[in-house]
């Protein structure tokens, strides 16, 4: 169980987003969950060993440090991507419920049912529509939601986002205000600022695609209520020429971004 | 998710690629990634630990650290790797869609390199542009960054709270400097056959019309 995994369970929901949900998915992966992985973590990894306190005294370089790094950088920015992702599943579920619903019309025979057999049910991609858009819908919401309050949280507890050199430290049992140096403070705070920028582009592709699908949405409202005779083929193929572009351009990311190791 | 990840974006980018740019995959993969992977990252593994001053002053190694080195050389490696390789994924998009369109219309799809025309040739060449851009920008930075491409063996510092002009003395300064032009002329090499493919697809084009 590692971030492969997570590649593994995303790149499902990935046939049934939108386009912008797969640049979106692309730019988590390559920007921020490999950057993490390759980069960031070297770079925290010996934060507690060189963390060093002008001091001989037992026990200050580990209070000071947690006084300092409540939760690290890295771990909270693991968490944040873990948060972000999930709201994805949701969609992911709700396709789950409805090829169950389909499999089962499909094995009791129902004439109404348009496929030929199971493995074109497992195949199908939903269109974003009715219920699955209220679900697509609340996910980008709720992505939306935890990146502002990580983005609060790290701002809060770190006082903006620029790394010190040097901080001053009297907690208990320091003998008097002490002078703690931190390791490796400005590439810290270059990979912050880069994290924090990848962050806001993520919030403006989901800002973009909750607009695009309300806007698909009351186009879509206002065709039916100019248009009450529509021919139901018609809006169909329409939506097929959507579907099939989705699949396309999923088969083609599948095939491009298919492994992990 | 590591960078096996990486690779596995490259080799499904080499099926829409021309011949140079076949290459130039083959160049990022033997002579960067894996050089990286296998090489790189063990000499500057412990570059923070072995990077010793001549002094007991705490803090004086962290500050002098820092100075000398704001953002480590392998980071800046691994994140020109990164850069450099995601412009493909803008010709995996437009093929894809493509590929839908034409189907669409009931015409051929979209299979090799010798049918590119218009709009797939403008974000192909966009990619080559795009990847030696980033090229050149790393190399600038890493220019600017330590002056040159070469890792001294001593260097001097008096920042607080080191109480005087400091000696402090890096790991393996010959060994970096060794990967850091092998990874400068690699770099070099790419922009080459980046420019070459942009070169000859534009004189092709060219010729074509």
């Amino acid at each position: 169980m590692d971030w492969g995994s997570l590649h593994t369970i995303l790149g499902g929901v990935n046939k049934h987003s939108t386009s912008i949900g797969k640049i979106w998915l692309t730019v988590l992966f390559i920007f921020r969950i490999m950057i993490l992985v390759v980069a960031a973590e070297r770079v925290w990894g010996d934060e507690q060993d060189d963390f060093v306190c002008n001091t001989l005294q037992p026990g200050c370089k580990n209070v000071c440090y947690d006084h300092f790094f409540p939760i690290s950088h890295i771990r909270l920015w693991a968490l944040q991507l873990i948060f972000v992702s999930t709201p994805a599943l949701l969609v992911a579920m709700h396709v789950a419920y409805r090829r169950h619903e389909k499999k089962k019309q499909f094995r009791k025979g129902d004439q109404k049912c348009e496929y030929k057999d199971i493995e074109e049910i497992r195949k199908q991609r939903f269109r974003i529509e009715g219920s699955l858009w209220w679900t697509y819908t609340s996910s980008i919401f709720f992505r939306l939601v935890f990146e502002a309050v990580f983005m609060y949280a790290f701002y809060f507890m770190y006082d903006g986002f620029r790394m010190p050199r040097l901080m001053k430290c009297n907690a208990w049992p320091c003998p008097n205000t002490v002078d703690c140096f931190v390791s490796r403070p400005t590439e810290k705070t270059v990979f912050t600022i880069f994290m924090i920028a990848v962050s806001s582009i993520c919030i403006l592709l989901n800002v973009a695609e909750l607009c695009y699908l309300m806007a698909k949405f009351f186009l879509r409202r206002s065709k039916r209520a100019g248009n009450p005779k529509h021919h139901p083929n018609h809006e169909n193929k329409e939506e097929t020429k959507q579907n099939e572009m989705n699949e396309l351009i999923s088969d083609s990311c599948q095939n491009t971004v298919t492994g992990f190791s | 998710m590591n960078w096996g990840f990486l690779c596995n974006l490259l080799s499904g980018v080499n099926k829409y690629s021309t011949g140079i740019g076949r290459i130039w995959v083959a160049v990022v993969f033997m002579f960067r990634l894996l050089v990286y992977i296998v090489a790189a990252e063990s000499i500057w593994k412990y570059e923070h630990d072995e990077f010793e001053c001549n002094i007991k002053q705490p803090g004086c190694e962290n500050v002098c650290f820092d100075h000398f080195f704001p953002v480590s050389h392998i980071r800046l490696w691994a994140l020109q790797l990164i850069m450099v390789s995601t412009p493909s994924l803008l010709v995996v998009f437009h093929v894809a869609y493509r590929d839908n369109r034409e189907k669409h219309h009931n015409q051929k799809p979209y299979k090799s390199p010798g049918e590119i025309d218009g709009g797939l040739l403008c974000t192909y060449l966009t990619s080559l542009i795009l990847k030696t851009g980033f090229e050149i920008v790393f190399l600038v930075l890493f220019y600017k960054l330590y002056n040159g491409f070469k890792v001294p063996r001593l260097v001097k510092c008096d920042i607080r709270p080191c109480p005087n002009t400091v000696d402090c003395y890096i790991s393996k300064p010959t060994e970096k400097m060794i990967f850091l032009y092998f990874l400068v002329a690699t770099s070099c090499l790419c922009i080459v056959l980046n420019l070459s493919e942009l070169s000859y697809l534009i004189f092709k084009y060219s010729i074509k019309r």
